[in-house]
Formats: C-alpha cells, sequence, structure tokens
C-alpha cells in the first residue's frame, strides 16, 4: 500500500496526517475510552461518588428483562427492515433490469428517498398514518382496520419497519441493478438459447451471480437499521407505546440523556461498539470475498 | 433485451410505475399537505390533490413567524444553519482526508500504519455509539451552540481516507518520478497533479458527504440549545410536536418539504457523480 516511489521521512508527512489524527483522538478515541472507562464505574444517585464496579452494569443489563427484550426487538427490527427494503429493492431492480427505453427515467424517480433524513422520512410515514388525520389511516379505517400506532405496540412497530424501508429501498435497488447490469449478457443469452424463460434466468443465473451484493447489502442494512433509523424512531413514536419501538440506540440515548443513567448508558453504548465492529469484520470479509468474484 | 416478449415487457413497465408511485406516494401527499390552507387541511379526509396555497405557504414558512406558540428560529435561518454545516463537514471530510491518504501512500515514515489503523478505528465508533462522551467532550471544550461543535466532531472518517488511498495508489509511479526530475516538492505534486487527478472523485464524494451532513439529526439536537442554531432537519421534531396543539400541518409539511429540497436537488441533478460516490465509498 505505500508506493515503490515515494518520499523519504521528514517532517512532513506528520504535518498531514495531524489533522485527521488530531481530531480521531479527541472525538473518537477518547470519548469511546471514556464510555469504556464509564461502563465499569457506578455513580450514586447524587453524582457525589462512583466506584469501580468491573462488569456489574454489563451483568446487570444482561439480567434486566427489558434490556433483553429491546436486544430482540433490535434484531428483529433490522431482519424486518433489511429483509423488506432488499426485497423490494430486487423485485424492482430486476425489472429495471429488463427496461431498454427510459431506464434513467426509472432510475431517477426511485433514488431520491435516498437523499431524504431519517427524521424527516419519518415525519411523512406519521403524517400519512396520523391516527385523526392522516390520509392512509383513513383509508384503513374505510375497510375497516382501525389504525392507532399511538395506542398499539404492533401497528408503531410495523409504522417504523415501514418507514425506515421506504428510505432504504433507493440504496438497495442502486447496487442490486449495477450487480445485474455487470453480469455478461453472453451468460444470459446462452440460457436462453436454451430455453430458459426469464423467471427461471433470474433464480439459476442472475440471483446466484449476485449472491455478494447480496450479502455486502445485508450488513449494510443491519447497520442502518441499528444505527441510523434513530431519527425515524424519534419522530414516530419516541419508543413507544409502552417500549413497543424502543432499539438499542434509542435506550441508549433515552437512558443516558434523558434518564442520566450513566454507567449503564455507557455499557450499552461499550456493547453497540462490540456489534458494530463484528458487522465491520463480517462486511469487509465478504469484500475480500467480492474481489475474488 | 434477450428475447420479444411483449406480455413481460408491460409487466415490466406497470412493476416499474408501481414502484415509483409506491416510493414517491409519501412525497406527493407531503406537496399536497405544503399546498393547502389550515383550514382545508384540519378536515377529514385530506385533499389528494394539490391547491393553490403552495407559495403563500413557502413565503409564511420562510419569513413568518412560524407555528403559532413555539418558540423556534424563522425557517430560512434554520437552513443556513444546516447549509453551513454540511458545507463544512464535506469540505472538511475532503481536505482532512485528502492530506492524510497523501501522506500514508507517498511517504514512509515511523508508525506511518500506526496512523492508518488509528483512522480506520473511526470506521467503527459511529457518533449514535459514543455519544455521551462526545458530548461531554464537546461541552468541555466550549463548542456547545457554535458552528464548530456541530462540524468538527463528524469530521473523522475512514471512508474518505481510504477512498483517496485506492483513488491515489492507481496513479502510475510515473507521475512522482517526472515531478521529481521537473523538481517538484512533495506539496508541489500534491497540488498540481494528485488533485487535478483525483477531481471526479472529490466531486463525487462531496455529493455524498452534502448529503450525510444536512442530513444530521441526532448530534445537532444534543449540541443545540440556542434556537438560533437550530438546523431545519431536526426543527421537524419540535413540529410535529407542537402539531398536537396547533396542527397547522401545511406550514409543517411546507417545513418538511423544504428541508428535503436541496439533497434531493442534488441527488437529481447530480445524479452520475452521486451514483459513483455511493458505489466507490461502500466498497
Amino acid at each position: 500500500m505505500l508506493k515503490r516511489v515515494h518520499y523519504s521521512p521528514s517532517l512532513l508527512p506528520y504535518l498531514l496526517v495531524a489533522p485527521q489524527v488530531a481530531i480521531t483522538l479527541v472525538f473518537f478515541i477518547w470519548p469511546a475510552s471514556q464510555a469504556l472507562y464509564q461502563s465499569f464505574l457506578i455513580e450514586d444517585a447524587f453524582g457525589l461518588s462512583t466506584e469501580f464496579v468491573w462488569f456489574e452494569n454489563f451483568i446487570a443489563l444482561f439480567k434486566d428483562p427489558i434490556y433483553v427484550e429491546t436486544f430482540w426487538r433490535t434484531a428483529y427490527f433490522s431482519l424486518a427492515v433489511a429483509g423488506l427494503s432488499m426485497g423490494l429493492a430486487l423485485v424492482l431492480a430486476a425489472f429495471a433490469d429488463r427496461v431498454v427505453r427510459g431506464a434513467t427515467f426509472y432510475r431517477t424517480l426511485l433514488i431520491w428517498p435516498y437523499a431524504i433524513a431519517p427524521v424527516l422520512a419519518g415525519a411523512l410515514w406519521v403524517f400519512m398514518f396520523n391516527p385523526t388525520l392522516g390520509i392512509v389511516a383513513y383509508a384503513l379505517d374505510a375497510l375497516g382496520i382501525e389504525w392507532n400506532h399511538k395506542l398499539n405496540g404492533s401497528q408503531a412497530m410495523l409504522l417504523v419497519i415501514m418507514a425506515a424501508a421506504w428510505k432504504q429501498v433507493a440504496y438497495n435497488f442502486l447496487f442490486f441493478l449495477a450487480a445485474m447490469q455487470s453480469i455478461p449478457k453472453s451468460v444470459i443469452e446462452a440460457a436462453a438459447i436454451d430455453g430458459a424463460g426469464p423467471v427461471k434466468r433470474f433464480w439459476t443465473i442472475i440471483f446466484p451471480l449476485i449472491t455478494p451484493t447480496t450479502f455486502f447489502l445485508l450488513v449494510v442494512n443491519m447497520v442502518y437499521a441499528f444505527f441510523d433509523t434513530f431519527g425515524i424512531i424519534h419522530a414516530v413514536t419516541q419508543g413507544g407505546p409502552a417500549n413497543a419501538t424502543t432499539i438499542l440506540v434509542y435506550k441508549v440515548y433515552n437512558d443516558g440523556f434523558v434518564g442520566l443513567d450513566l454507567g449503564s448508558s455507557a455499557a450499552q453504548s461499550v456493547i453497540l461498539m462490540a456489534i458494530v465492529i463484528a458487522l465491520t469484520v463480517v462486511q469487509f470479509r465478504f469484500i475480500e470475498k467480492r474481489v475474488e468474484y | 433485451m434477450i428475447e420479444n416478449r411483449p406480455f413481460l415487457n408491460i409487466l415490466t413497465h406497470l412493476v416499474m410505475i408501481l414502484g415509483i408511485v409506491m416510493i414517491a406516494f409519501p412525497i406527493w401527499i407531503t406537496f399536497v399537505a405544503a399546498s393547502h390552507d389550515p383550514i382545508r387541511m384540519t378536515q377529514v379526509p385530506l385533499p389528494l390533490l394539490p391547491g393553490d396555497q403552495f407559495f403563500t405557504n413557502m413565503k409564511n414558512t420562510l419569513f413568518g413567524r412560524g407555528l403559532s406558540g413555539t418558540e423556534i428560529a424563522p425557517v430560512w435561518l434554520m437552513m443556513l444553519n444546516s447549509l453551513v454545516m454540511a458545507l463544512s463537514i464535506a469540505i472538511g471530510k475532503i481536505v482532512i482526508s485528502l492530506l492524510s491518504a497523501f501522506a500514508i501512500v507517498y511517504f514512509r515514515f515511523p508508525f506511518r500504519m500506526g496512523f492508518f489503523w488509528l483512522i480506520f478505528i473511526t470506521l467503527m465508533l459511529p457518533v449514535e455509539v459514543r455519544i455521551l462522551p462526545t458530548f461531554q467532550v464537546v461541552a468541555d471544550l466550549g463548542l456547545l451552540n457554535s458552528y464548530t461543535g456541530l462540524s468538527l466532531p463528524l469530521i473523522a472518517s475512514a471512508t474518505a481516507t481510504f477512498m483517496f488511498r485506492q483513488v491515489f495508489l492507481t496513479i502510475p509511479d510515473e507521475m512522482l518520478e517526472s515531478a521529481r526530475i521537473d523538481g517538484a516538492g512533495p506539496m508541489r505534486f500534491f497540488w498540481d497533479i494528485l488533485i487535478p487527478l483525483s477531481r471526479t472523485n472529490i466531486a463525487a464524494l462531496f455529493v455524498i458527504l452534502f448529503i450525510y451532513g444536512w442530513n444530521q439529526y441526532l448530534w445537532p439536537l444534543l449540541i443545540t440549545t440556542d434556537t438560533s442554531m437550530t438546523t431545519i432537519v431536526m426543527s421537524i421534531k419540535q413540529m410535529l410536536e407542537s402539531a398536537e396543539q396547533s396542527p397547522e400541518w401545511n406550514i409543517i409539511m411546507m417545513t418538511a418539504l423544504l428541508a428535503m429540497l436541496p439533497p434531493i436537488l442534488v441527488v437529481v441533478f447530480m445524479q452520475k457523480l452521486f451514483v459513483k460516490g455511493l458505489t466507490e465509498t461502500d466498497k
């Protein structure tokens, strides 16, 4: 990774990396190590004394049924978001791959939700599903379905999943389409000559060949659902009703800034960091495979 | 096109149109809501077709007193704050990543790999997992309610550094050799050869980072308590809360529309760069 032709040691390279290293140390490494340190402390109710307690905060978390429940809820939420948005994107990309005329036009109209902030996506969906005014809630009511995500926990969950998936379809669509377009036409033509219809070609040729992209997107979508959906949940449900939509990130924020339980919040941050690191490692392993392919 | 199947062709366009309708519906509803007067927006069922109050609402939202009964900054000021934040994040990230990628690829110096790994680690520490301690650091530095506090902690980026590293590695070694023969120093080489050669990559990255910066939500929410420093994206939440008392949905949805307009324009008009940036940074 170093160039064969390069400059010899001097002061200059240190000056060049200095800004980035300084910011990384002050705003990344230091806070992260603080979180790690605080996760081993318990502070009394008045903040007067702190006690070093080793893994007590972590043990308390995993003994706490609410936390364990949040953990599984987050897993369910992120799998649902990834599944829904990737499924929709796959169908759209498979058809877009066939379009000869107007391909750019369709692509343009499909990719813009990517540019919308999660909290705005949440605002749009909460407006459509507003129990008293919302247009979709009104239509559902006409169909005999009573919609009130402020009271009904599973409806609230469904709403945040839909809003989160809606925003991510654009991203998945772009990657699926790029992967499909990079498959050599000759392979597909050969299959067509052998008598394979479009559906069969999709399942036996296109889908297996885009597997690396699918895995890559799965990881990216999980990360997205874990962390970037904070805004959606904050705007739509604030984790409610009765914690029905509280996911891990939301709980870190809530326990730390609202509940001011620093030790527990820090321990939760550390668990989240472990999850990100695991996901990043998985992502990089798949990317190495992708290079071979 | 492999073979001619008229039925499948019709189905293809049908599915695409259905997909677009599904994707665009929430945005259409927002646009419609932003174009009616407040009284119409309280009558069930809400309209599905736009009204004639679009520009009146836009004027009232941008320069008016905002929602009744709330103390928030005027929308134009929030958009300005968002713009400053988005630009500082995008430009800051690009500048520091260019410099550090240049150092790591073109210089041999002690602790080179140490610095590389230090930057790499930031990939694993998104702001959401280190909220509280980062907030404490920024508060201790006295950066609350400032543009520096809004942008600086988000500026370090491993992805941008990786991307520039990748770009620099594809530039032939002969470039540096000939520059040296012609007597150019390292910074001269950086300015006159590396920067022009990576121009499209810089532009593509800028598009992605601008959207990233504009859409920041949790960080500004924590760091700004002063209403004059709020960004437009975070104001939506406050407006949704006040909608419980005074449901001026036309104003709220107009604000939402204004908040999403700049990044959408960037995506639509710089689509090529956007797609390039998206696929290259995430590799």
